[in-house]
């Protein structure tokens, strides 16, 4: 498994082969078309996260401490937007998560295109995976 | 006489020459804030180089002129929308304040426990809220006009919903997600058959079509500056001057006062007694900019032309497959509102912007609208008279491309 930072890097290598906005968009629709779809148990409001304009569920477990997650959206580009979270974040150990920075977003000149508000959800999809890591990561201290 | 020819018009505005991403920038925004002409950033800059001073205390030569120039743009937003005084003019920050001026004042004085505020299906929430508000702290409850599936008010129960406990309507002229013209006239004269008075929200209104407050017999008529090529957070409110003077004040502070000890305070007339503060100078003098440019059109011939805008870009964009019209009323103003099936409307929004073109995707600040028709939300095109045909067609031709990205491929 890669590190969280040569994920990164590579996707910060794969949107530099793109000429513009509009690439980057389509790129972007695409990782959403092609993420899988969550399971239907975790698209209630249990899961759905507060703070996106569109609606986004993600849900995520704990395996041999790693964490990994799962998502919808019924925007695919927000979908693609998590599926780049989850190609970075997901499968790694908790604690990594926490410390995350995740510079690549602003490398990718992502944050720039994106709305506040909808700034405002990709900052609320990164939170609840933070969550779901800051909750993994005190679970295996206590045991 | 002034006619109207599109190309021309476009000149005055500098930013229709702008390139988004490198793509001519198409604006179909409008609904949102209209684009400024020229003269009206001329008159916001030639005020602060040349005139910036507080306005109406100042003995001063700049005070003087800033005065004048500020005072002079009541005359004309008095004869823009035919007020019978400037006193019934009160320069706020925009619709929004206007509405909430009206229930804060007029509102806590004459409503109370059990009485009934009506609105319609299609209001937009600054005159939905405002009015949730009175209603809480006053126990007054809120009715509302229902809307039927083009998004047409259904008026055959307006006799029963307009009560004796009616004790105001307060009602969208144009509607800012669906485009639909409501017959106001007729519904401020039903309502006057009962004594109850009736506020026309002309947010959209007043860039679409002349205003003849009188000719409505509005009580109270509220419009934003920065939707009729003015600058924002300059607005009005008309009020029927009777009503203006046995309302309460609304802020306290500035222009508002006569005489203050600390036992009483008395208040100026009518429109001063409603603008406390230092008033918004800059913006109140480039607004008056602006309604010069409105005399200064061919307002018909450009009315004349948003009709053909809207007509062309219905007649294109309902014939993509998929594509559903929301908002099909018989009288409509320049707003295009729809769904694609199969296709999320922000993502829609989104692709349009990387080609240049500027919509409005998402609920419009009209919940209640997106809840009849049933869905999220939707793409909003909204034109304005400098807007081309040649616009539309980008607009349609990059829809079909988003489809064609967006929507789940059928399996063949």
């Amino acid at each position: 498994m890669s590190t969280m930072q040569e994920i990164e890097d590579e996707i910060v290598e794969d949107f530099n082969l793109f000429d513009g906005w509009e690439e980057k968009y389509q790129y972007i629709i695409e990782l959403g078309q092609k993420l899988p779809a969550l399971e239907e148990q975790y698209k209630s409001d249990e899961y759905k996260i507060k703070g996106c304009q569109s609606s986004v569920w993600l849900h995520g477990e704990e395996r041999e401490g790693k964490l990994f997650f799962e998502a919808d959206s019924d925007s695919t580009f927000v979908k693609g937007e998590i599926a780049l979270l989850i190609n970075v974040l997901s499968g790694q150990p908790a604690e990594e998560i926490l410390n995350a920075k995740l510079e690549f977003i602003d490398k990718i000149g992502l944050r720039q295109h994106i709305a506040v508000t909808r700034a405002n959800g990709l900052s609320s999809m990164i939170k609840q995976m933070k969550t779901y890591a800051f909750a993994a990561s005190n679970h295996s201290k206590q045991i | 006489m002034a006619t109207f020819n599109v190309n021309d018009i476009r000149n005055d505005f500098p930013i229709l020459s702008e390139k988004a991403y490198g793509k001519p920038l198409v604006y179909f925004d409008n609904a949102a804030t209209s684009q400024k002409p020229q003269v009206v950033i001329d008159a916001l800059v030639n005020y602060y180089s040349h005139s910036n001073a507080n306005i109406h205390r100042g003995v001063h030569f700049l005070s003087q002129r800033a005065s004048e120039a500020f005072d002079n743009v009541r005359e004309k937003v008095r004869a823009f929308i035919n007020a019978s005084s400037e006193k019934e003019i009160i320069f706020v920050k925009g619709t929004t304040e206007a509405i909430n001026l009206v229930a804060a004042t007029y509102g806590r004085k004459n409503i109370g426990k059990g009485d009934e505020i009506l609105i319609s299906a299609m209001e937009h929430h600054s005159n939905i809220v405002p009015w949730q508000l009175l209603c809480e702290e006053k126990g007054a409850v809120l009715k509302v006009i229902p809307m039927n599936d083009k998004g047409e008010l259904v008026l055959d129960k307006l006799n029963t919903l307009l009560s004796d406990r009616t004790k105001l309507v307060s009602l969208v002229h144009v509607s800012n997600s669906l485009g639909t013209i409501n017959p106001v006239k007729e519904i401020i004269a039903q309502a006057h058959k009962k004594g109850i008075p009736v506020l026309i929200d002309g947010a959209q209104s007043t860039a679409h079509a002349p205003i003849d407050v009188q000719d409505l017999d509005a009580d109270f008529f509220a419009f934003s500056g920065h939707k009729i090529l003015g600058p924002t957070g300059v607005g009005c409110l008309y009020g029927k001057l009777q009503l203006l003077e046995e309302m309460p004040p609304y802020q306290g502070g500035g222009e508002m006062i006569s005489s203050v000890t600390f036992e009483k305070t008395t208040y100026n007339e009518v429109p001063y007694k409603f603008e406390a503060g230092t008033p918004n100078i800059a913006d109140v003098i480039a607004l008056g900019t602006a309604i010069d440019y409105w005399n200064n059109l061919d307002r018909l011939g450009a009315a004349a032309w948003e009709e053909e805008l809207l007509e062309y870009a219905t007649s294109k964009i309902s014939a993509i497959p998929g594509v559903r019209i929301i908002g099909t009323a018989e009288k409509k103003a320049g707003v295009l509102s729809f769904v694609i099936e199969g296709v999320n409307a922000m993502d829609a929004g989104m692709y349009l912007d990387t080609k240049g073109v500027a919509v409005r995707t998402g609920q419009h600040c009209t919940e209640p609208v997106m809840l009849r028709f049933g869905v999220p939300g939707t793409i909003r095109a909204s034109f304005m008279f400098y807007n081309t045909m040649e616009e539309i067609d980008s607009l349609v031709e990059n829809l079909g491309k988003a489809i064609q990205l967006l929507q789940p491929q059928t399996a063949l």
